[in-house]
């Protein structure tokens, strides 16, 4: 018998090869390409005055050097605006080289090709480029107040105002019992992937054709670029995923400057060239995201029902607008998570500041829509004496009022319409895991050795699976073979083995037969990209799809040469036979010879038809005229919307009396992302998403000084979590199925990360008393705020920190089993 | 990469020969080359990567001499007096090594960029500490990042490496 495949946790099909050295990332490509390098910007805000290269020439092994007026045509033109929206009515974008003006640290001017790296590099350290310095932009408050600008054309520093409202927000809040305003502060962080940004290109001159490999998370969308840009045909223009070595939303955006320069740079040249990105250009010339200043205005009534929810944000966006306002947009709908706020209005302010550009990070704006709304329903627990938990419990959307539509418009352009979810099983399932309830007495005795420590908790809703389409490709080859492609990428997700599951299972082949490609052109020229925790839900469902298609046409092959229906027939480790009958039988291999009528005796398989090859009827053509030879199939899943996958997360922290130091002794996790292909691929995303949250909630950020020079720009610097930083991770799962695709399958990618930061703070905030507004928090700022809470300035919780209360609805609650302790890993 | 020399005009060629998992390696290098370009793109075993290029991230942990090093802090000039171990020469796909496997068991890895440096670094600790704890694992793989797995995961491969070691040991003896 075939195995169960699906939501089975089958050892990954690519780590053999990644285990052994064998992976093939960028870098390991391309080993005689000549190599570039950029002289970059190292002022924020500059014109360009002079450039001097004449010290540069004589450097043995310089091919070349080219400054902006060397672009011609398209390739001097600025890069595009991927998404635009009528909102964004400043949107800009660079040059793949800087014309006249620099914005930010980082920014290309000089192009280098050169023999090796080594060599490309020292000729840019010869290169002089003169600059006019102008004011630099740095921070949200200096962008917003606007007396220095980014982009002179560019009023106010605003690249895009915009407002949704649903319901009279401000008549609901003037008539609501009780009112709270809070000031909430989140800093930048970046993707960081362990492999950095890259490109190599080949041109064919002999075909005039040209192939490119990026490490990016959208090779369609990359060749579509380079072929626009390079005015080439698009079928004389190729691109392909390698191995990538981590994205995290920063090799979405695309064409970057050098997937344009380097592809440009091998027709020219008629050599290979390749570009990559050593770790302090990608701090610097990349893409960070988060920075956002927020403000909440919410009425509540006396049960900490929110009756009326006002934000205003303020977005950093960087020096520039690629990718759009994606991320702000994001925010400011799914800052509502799993609520019902009554009346709900939201204006934002993307604004441009003189540092790297911010495009989608792993969570693309959610964590922070999630930290204003859940240190909202912390405040307001705290107001009227409530319990946390509770208070969310009470403005819970219901199972009972799924699809629940909230009335905005979502990233996509389509109705915020959530399609499942049952948040108060998830809320009881966190309770017990965290032990809830039993943490006063937990409290109660840390306290009596010296010990500070707080509980905190965070929920999520997450729309994943956004559209328009991904595509799956099946191939059934002689010899039993399964060929699987869609067109979206991978970089650590383990596609090749998850797709497989599908595969395997609605075929009814063994995996070992099943071979996946992700991200190249060649095989599926029509793809999205791998994003917003699209992959499993777009490219599954696409090739489910295809391989039922697969199925449909190998069954009605043998049951013609079987002489029996295709409703008797079943497949088994790939072989079709008939059921209860399994000594009438033949293989897929079989049929994959039968499907196609050159049946040229290559193999065993196609010796083996022959017996099945029936009487010829010369009244039909070969291949009929609606069939096709071979034994494919091939479908696309085009949802009319997303899904939305959910969470809930809880943590216990200890923070130092004396240090200020946070430690983090339980994290807990409560996730629903439909029906899972593989738990052991889901639970290590989730590992992953909430190791990166805590990263942001107390290490990482963008040191930026005044004049915009990023202080951090490094390893040591940049304070990445090492094991000894990310806690033990503990889970559950509710597996509530998306009724919107066939698999039932929500998205689990970036949902990890989504909570950490607002779960950090409720926390600390619960341990010290105190609320929290501001992360990351380092040590030192907790210290600053005791100092200042010591001092009056900042005021006590009301509540006086965690104390469970009676529920006054019907909500599930379960008790917790023991009281909470480390568990040991 | 590196800091430029102050005349690169001609760069002189070294004949370097390394011993790369147990075999004599030759190339022409010029004396700035690291060992970690060395290996990667003059002997062509890219398996091991390297990630910030300032000796954090440990990506490119090769061991020389059977003690972890960072090959992007190392001039391959310097390596030749040494033996040095990469991932390729912990073991093949057919013949893989107790970490590899333990790695491939426990989802150690997603995109694996970082994991030959983890792999590395773990094969030599697990030399001298062959039955570690959990608290121990953990410490054991604190000086290498990765982005991925949250590491979680990597504690448990470390455990379970020591577990087959002790496997392996007990059916070879």
């Amino acid at each position: 018998m075939t195995s169960q495949m699906f939501g089975a946790p089958v050892k990954r099909r690519e780590d053999p090869r990644l285990v052994t050295g064998g992976g093939r990332y960028l870098d390991d490509l391309g080993h005689s390409a000549l190599a570039a390098a950029f002289v970059r910007s190292p002022h924020a805000h500059a014109r360009i005055v002079d450039i001097e290269v004449s010290d540069a020439l004589d450097v043995d092994g310089l091919v070349g050097i080219w400054t902006h007026e060397d672009l011609p045509g398209r390739v001097g033109e600025p890069l595009p605006l991927l998404i635009p929206h009528p909102t964004l009515t400043h949107g800009r974008t660079q040059f793949a080289l800087a014309r006249d003006e620099v914005n930010y640290v980082g920014e290309a001017v000089v192009m280098v090709v050169a023999r090796d790296r080594y060599v490309a590099e020292d000729v840019c350290q010869r290169i002089r480029v003169d600059y006019e310095l102008l004011t630099p932009v740095v921070g949200i408050a200096n962008a917003r107040d606007g007396s220095a600008l980014v982009h002179d054309d560019v009023p106010g520093n605003v690249a895009c105002r915009m407002l949704q409202e649903v319901g009279d927000v401000d008549a609901a809040i003037a008539a609501a019992p009780h009112t709270l305003e809070l000031d909430l502060d989140i800093e930048r962080s970046a993707c960081m992937p362990m492999e950095g940004k890259g490109v190599l290109a080949r041109w064919d001159s002999d075909k005039g054709e040209l192939r490119i490999f990026s490490s990016t998370q959208t090779s369609t969308g990359v060749r579509a670029a380079v072929a626009a840009k390079l005015d080439l045909p698009l079928a004389k223009v190729e691109c392909i995923a390698p191995d990538v070595g981590g994205g995290f939303g920063v090799k979405i955006n695309h064409p970057w400057p050098e997937e344009v320069l380097i592809p440009w740079a091998a027709r020219l040249l008629d050599q290979e060239v390749k570009w990559t990105e050593d770790r302090r250009e990608h701090f610097i010339s990349s893409a960070h995201e988060r920075g956002q200043l927020q403000q909440i205005r919410v009425g509540f009534d006396d049960d900490g029902r929110v009756l009326g929810l006002d934000v205003k944000f303020w977005h950093d966006n960087g020096a520039y607008t690629p990718y759009g306002i994606i991320v702000p947009i994001i925010t400011s709908t799914q800052l509502l998570g799993p609520y019902k706020p009554g009346a709900y209005r939201c204006e934002f302010w993307s604004l441009y500041t003189n540092t790297v550009l911010v495009t989608p990070y792993r969570g693309a704006g959610r964590p922070q829509g999630c930290f204003a709304m859940e240190r909202t329903m912390d405040a307001i627990a705290d107001r009227l004496g409530l319990d946390r938990a509770e208070v969310r419990s009470r403005n819970f959307i219901l199972p009972s009022e799924m699809p629940y539509d909230h009335g905005l418009l979502f990233q996509d352009g389509r109705p915020l319409k959530y399609d499942s979810g049952d948040f108060p099983a998830s809320l009881a399932k966190l309770k017990a895991l965290v032990g809830w309830d039993d943490f006063a007495a937990y409290r109660e005795q840390a306290e009596a050795e010296g010990r500070r420590v707080g509980l905190g908790i965070g929920c999520y809703v997450e729309g994943t699976g956004v559209g328009p389409y991904e595509g799956g490709h099946i191939q059934i080859e002689t010899s039993g073979r399964v060929n699987v492609s869609t067109g979206l990428t991978s970089q650590g997700q383990g596609h090749e083995t998850s797709f497989a599951q599908i595969v395997a299972q609605e075929l009814g082949v063994s995996i070992e037969d099943v071979f996946v490609t992700t991200g190249d052109t060649r095989r599926m020229p029509y793809a999205v990209g791998t994003f917003a925790s699209r992959a499993a839900v777009m490219s599954g469902n696409a090739i489910a799809l295809a391989a039922r298609n697969v199925r449909a046409k190998a069954l009605r092959i043998a049951a013609d040469a079987l002489e029996v229906s295709a409703e008797d027939l079943e497949i088994v480790d790939g072989d079709i036979r008939v059921k209860g009958a399994p000594g009438t039988h033949m293989t897929l291999g079989t049929v994959s010879v039968m499907s196609n009528p050159l049946r040229y005796a290559f193999d065993e398989a196609a010796k083996a038809a022959t017996q099945f090859a029936g009487t010829a009827d010369y009244s039909k053509p070969p291949v009929a005229d609606d069939d096709e030879p071979g034994l494919e199939g091939k479908d696309f899943y085009s949802p009319t919307q997303a899904t939305f996958a959910n969470g809930m997360h809880a943590a216990i922290v200890e923070t130092d009396p004396v240090t200020a130091e946070v430690k983090i002794l339980r994290y807990c996790v409560i996730h629903d992302c439909g029906t899972m292909i593989n738990p052991m691929i889901v639970e290590g995303q989730v590992h992953g998403g909430v190791a990166q949250g805590v990263g942001g909630a107390l290490y990482e950020r963008m040191v930026y000084d005044d004049s915009g020079q990023l202080l951090n720009a490094s390893f040591m610097d940049f304070l990445m979590p090492y094991a000894s930083e990310v806690p033990h991770i503990e889970t559950d799962h509710l597996e509530t199925p998306s009724p919107l695709n066939p698999l039932g399958i929500k998205g689990a990618g970036e949902a990890g990360c989504i909570p950490v930061t607002a779960v950090i703070a409720s926390a600390i905030s619960d341990a010290e008393g105190f609320a929290i507004t501001s992360m990351p928090i380092s040590p030192v700022e907790l210290w600053e705020l005791r100092q200042r809470h010591a001092r009056g300035e900042i005021p006590s919780l009301r509540g006086t920190r965690h104390t469970p209360s009676a529920p006054v609805t019907s909500a599930p609650v379960t008790s917790a089993p023991s009281t909470p302790s480390r568990e040991a890993p | 990469m590196t800091e430029p020399i102050a005349d690169s005009a001609t760069e002189e060629l070294l004949d370097l020969t390394v011993v790369v998992n147990g075999v004599p390696r030759h190339a022409k290098a010029p004396a700035r080359r690291l060992l970690s370009d060395f290996l990667r793109h003059d002997l062509r075993l890219t398996g091991t990567h390297v990630g910030c290029e300032h000796g954090v991230c440990g990506a490119c942990t090769v061991l020389v001499d059977g003690q972890p090093m960072r090959s992007c802090l190392m001039f391959a000039v310097t390596a030749q007096a040494h033996e040095v171990t990469t991932v390729e020469g912990l073991g093949a796909i057919d013949s893989m090594g107790p970490v590899q496997q333990a790695f491939i068991e426990c989802h150690g890895l997603q995109c694996g960029f970082c994991t030959p440096g983890f792999l590395t670094t773990i094969t030599a600790y697990l030399e001298d500490h062959p039955h570690p704890t959990a608290d121990e694992a953990r410490e054991a793989i604190s000086g290498n990042l990765c982005r991925c797995t949250g590491y979680q995961n990597i504690v448990k491969s470390v455990l379970r490496a020591a577990e087959l070691r002790a496997e392996r040991a007990g059916t070879t003896t």
